[in-house]
């Protein structure tokens, strides 16, 4: 040790994440990804619950409507919109859309991602309901 | 004398509406291992930013206080420090806005401290060259009389950029750096898109490696504190986006085409 | 100059397209099976005709797609996750065979229960 170092070095706090509510955002946000992946999951067992018939179907319909079912859709709902919303927001900072020497504006790209958001969901809850 | 009480009465002094008590921190390498707090009161002025308080209690009441202050207005970059839990340029954040205090000044975070508020800026002095940040010409200088057109445009392309004063905020407010020092960072990566994206410039391909690497742009994962930080709006985050959407969009062509037709 | 082949672009194009798919696709899918029809608040679809939307080949094509996707969304994101969260970059090889390994394996299954749809 000839040459020590003599500067501070702060310690990075392993709950460095819940020092300020915009990093607990973020972690929340990057966490939204395990309820997506969750909803793959239940996604597939209502496909094969349903290609296995009715009786099948109706005993993944039982099963969903369990109260800790439920609660655990509300919790991973509430995680997707924030996926959604917080994607949508941060979708224009990545695009840059030109039309000639116009450049879209940040704000329409937005309304864009809303927009298709909207119709599309409108589509999905169509198919199913109709 | 007939305002005797008077503590306004002092001629050219500006309205002091009392004290405000400062928190600062100190660390003195010779004396302590880590850093220890001190607490001034100086007069709480509605014109004095936090700087001005530093100054106040380097000149009247603890000259062994250090920190690092040049232009005071906000275009030197040498001033930041973190207040109250933020990274902020001390010389345009002011006390008022902290009323009644106390107000806790310590050194920018994810730095070293050096001394006080003194912190080692060395790792960005390291890595801002190696992205490059002065136009590259791949033609031979041009004559002395000619001189590079650009139109208002492609200026507005990257004037955003243009704006970033090296003062550090953005690393202090980037939890990617604190947990990975070898991450390029916002700034670096925000000078190199503002050439990039200048129409005079044809650097994008040297500043590749560096920007595409795992610890270029893919290091980030867009906290996107740099941009609430940054006090030119040059928005870092923004521009780490826009060069992942580039750098994807290159492998992709580097994976598909035959190398002539990149 | 050569240029260093990294396979973080793929990855993060792949985690995008996830990201935007899941977006605009999960929350309302996920509203009505996981919430509006065990709470009761509109009849769930009958199983011939939920049997016959399913077994459209459009329908598996988006819904294989979407599960793809939205896997390597999760995996990539929660990759980054650990290493941040939990400070875990020096177990970096480990957790990025562990998430796409995962991602990997569950778009296998999930070929196997939509193919078992048709």
């Amino acid at each position: 040790m000839t040459t020590a170092d003599r500067r501070y070095h702060h310690p990075v706090s392993f709950t460095w994440w819940a020092r300020k509510p915009s990093y607990l955002l973020f972690v929340l946000r990057e966490l939204s990804s395990v309820f997506v992946a969750w909803f793959v999951v239940y996604l597939l067992l209502l496909v094969a619950a349903v290609s296995s018939g009715n009786e099948s179907y109706q005993g993944f319909l039982e099963w969903s409507s369990h109260p800790l079912m439920i609660a655990l859709n509300v919790i991973a709902f509430a995680f997707v919109l924030l996926h959604a919303v917080t994607w949508f927001g941060l979708a224009p900072k990545a695009i840059v859309l030109r039309l000639g020497s116009w450049r879209v504006p940040p704000n329409l790209i937005l309304a864009a991602h809303y927009g298709a958001w909207l119709v599309i969901s409108v589509a999905v809850a169509w198919v199913i309901l109709r | 004398m007939s305002e005797t009480d008077d503590k306004h009465a002092v001629p050219d002094m500006p309205d002091t509406t009392g004290t405000i008590t400062m928190e600062v921190a100190r660390f003195r390498p010779d004396r302590e291992s880590e850093p220890s707090w001190d607490s001034y009161d100086v007069p709480l002025r509605k014109e004095w930013a936090v700087l001005d308080g530093l100054n106040h209690i380097k000149d009247q009441l603890d000259g062994t206080l250090s920190y690092r202050w040049s232009c005071r207005m906000g275009i030197c970059g040498s001033c930041g420090m973190t207040v109250n839990g933020e990274p902020k340029l001390t010389c345009s954040t002011f006390l008022t806005d902290y009323a009644p205090g106390p107000v806790r000044v310590e050194p920018l975070a994810n730095f070293p401290v050096i001394r006080d508020l003194v912190v080692d800026i060395e790792d960005f002095m390291a890595k801002l060259p190696t992205v490059k940040p002065w136009l590259v010409s791949g033609d031979e200088e041009p004559a002395e009389d000619s001189e590079y057109r650009q139109t208002p445009a492609e200026m507005d392309d990257y004037r955003r950029y243009s704006m970033c004063i090296n003062c550090m905020l953005c690393y202090s407010a980037c939890p990617v750096y604190a947990l990975d020092p070898d991450f390029i960072g916002p700034a670096a990566i925000a000078l190199a898109q503002r050439y990039n994206l200048d129409s005079r410039d044809e650097g994008n391909e040297d500043r590749r490696d560096v920007l595409a690497s795992a610890e270029g742009v893919w290091a980030c994962t867009f906290v996107g504190e740099c941009s609430v930080a940054c006090p030119k709006d040059v928005d870092p985050a923004g521009a780490i986006q826009r060069y992942k959407l580039t750098a994807a969009t290159q492998a992709v062509k580097d994976l598909l085409l035959p190398r002539g037709a990149r | 100059m050569t240029t260093k082949r990294s396979p973080e672009p793929f990855a993060w194009l792949l985690f995008s397209s996830g990201g935007m798919a899941a977006a605009m696709l999960i929350p309302v899918l996920l509203l009505l099976f996981g919430i509006v029809f065990p709470l009761g608040w509109l009849s769930a679809p009958s199983h011939d005709r939920l049997a016959a939307v399913l077994t459209h080949p459009v329908t598996l094509l988006v819904l294989f797609g979407l599960c793809v996707l939205a896997l390597f969304h999760w995996a990539h994101r929660f990759r980054y996750t650990l290493y941040d969260g939990l400070q875990l970059r020096k177990a970096a090889p480990v957790i990025a065979v562990l998430c796409y390994g995962g991602a990997a394996v569950g778009s296998v299954i999930a070929a196997f229960v939509l193919i078992r749809a048709l």
